[in-house]
């Protein structure tokens, strides 16, 4: 992987094995059977709603594959894809439109 | 003994369903792995000490966009904060078990294992401990095993696919993948706007901060409507 030697590589590897570990060990060994407190629960129930779509934004909106250009197709697509993953509820359909309709759109010259 | 087997096999039972959803996902990010430059050890190096797609994904992509190593790691874990939530909701069920299996429960908890045997515990609370470990077993034996193999299958295919048919767009969407069919309430709407809003806003914040920026804001407005609307 370029600007990453082996060594950096299995350093990121290990450090996010062990820190994942640590999150899902947390409150099932390390503390028991102690509740977090309802304030704390209520942020986590939303870090996977937010820091993912903090994630795609950039990509779907500056993608590299295009140079950082806003590309009509892969924004449309994206979009689509949104819509029926809220409406179905469904992760693979949100994956099929959203590939479908990329490369419909590519398909028409957009 | 038999009734801890035939809850392992109704957990297996109830996670056969999730191979549509792990399969093509572990196979996605074996190839999106290869393709970024990672071979086949390091692809199931991922795959098997993290075993978490989405941060898998997040670290890959951020490590391509060459991002500064302690921004990978802590985005990456900023996206698997929510098992701390699944582990908090378990603990009531799965707590008394020995220290053993709980780091084996802990190293298994994945979306899948943990909204299956959550739900199965809340629709049978008279099951024994030994049932219920066995149960969330034979899901984690379904979910997270073909996880392995389905990335070394991707990572496999991947170095076969030219570097030309581009599969940049599947990453975001198997992002949206994960978090669109989440977007429940009109508080998950919220962190989810407002993290987009500022994802694009804060872009100019160096060494990739504007994530965790971002993701945070979306938390932070997500629970307060929660905490508004319940009252």
């Amino acid at each position: 992987m370029t600007g990453w030697s082996d060594a950096t590589i299995w350093v990121v590897i290990v450090a996010l094995g062990i820190g994942t570990f640590v999150i899902r060990f947390s409150f099932l060994g390390l503390l028991g059977s102690r509740e977090l407190p309802e304030w704390a629960l209520r942020h986590l129930r939303y870090t996977a709603v937010a820091i993912l779509p903090a994630l795609v934004t950039p990509m779907v909106l500056w993608p590299a594959a295009t140079g950082g250009q806003t590309d009509p197709a892969r924004l449309i697509a994206a979009l689509l894809a949104l819509a029926v993953g809220y409406w179905t509820q469904n992760a693979i359909a949100t994956i099929a439109t959203g590939l479908a309709a990329l490369f419909g759109l590519q398909a028409l010259g957009l | 003994m038999a009734s801890s087997t035939s809850a392992y096999l109704r957990g297996i039972r109830a996670a056969l369903p999730f191979l549509l959803v792990v399969v093509p996902f572990g196979m996605l990010f074996g190839v999106v792995g290869t393709e970024a430059g990672l071979n086949l050890t390091q692809v199931m190096g991922f795959s098997v000490v993290i075993i978490a797609g989405a941060a898998q994904f997040t670290a890959v992509q951020l490590m391509q966009e060459q991002a500064p190593t302690v921004i990978v790691l802590v985005s990456a874990l900023a996206v698997n904060l929510r098992m701390a939530m699944y582990a908090a909701s378990l603990a009531p069920h799965l707590g008394p078990a020995p220290g053993w299996q709980r780091v084996l429960i802990a190293y298994f908890n994945v979306d899948g294992t943990y909204a299956l045997s959550h739900m199965e515990y809340e629709t049978h609370p008279d099951l024994s401990l030994s049932d219920k470990v066995s149960f969330y077993m034979g899901t984690a034996t379904v979910i997270c095993f073909p996880w392995y193999l389905a990335s070394w299958t991707g990572a496999v295919l991947g170095a076969a696919i030219p570097a030309s048919l581009s599969l940049d767009f599947a990453v975001p969407i198997a992002f949206m993948s994960f978090f669109a069919p989440a977007l429940r309430t009109l508080a998950h709407v919220a962190a989810a706007g407002t993290a987009i809003v500022l994802a694009i806003t804060l872009q100019w914040v160096p060494y990739s901060l504007w994530i965790l920026l971002a993701g945070a804001g979306g938390m932070i407005v997500g629970a307060e409507v929660e905490r508004r609307m319940a009252q």
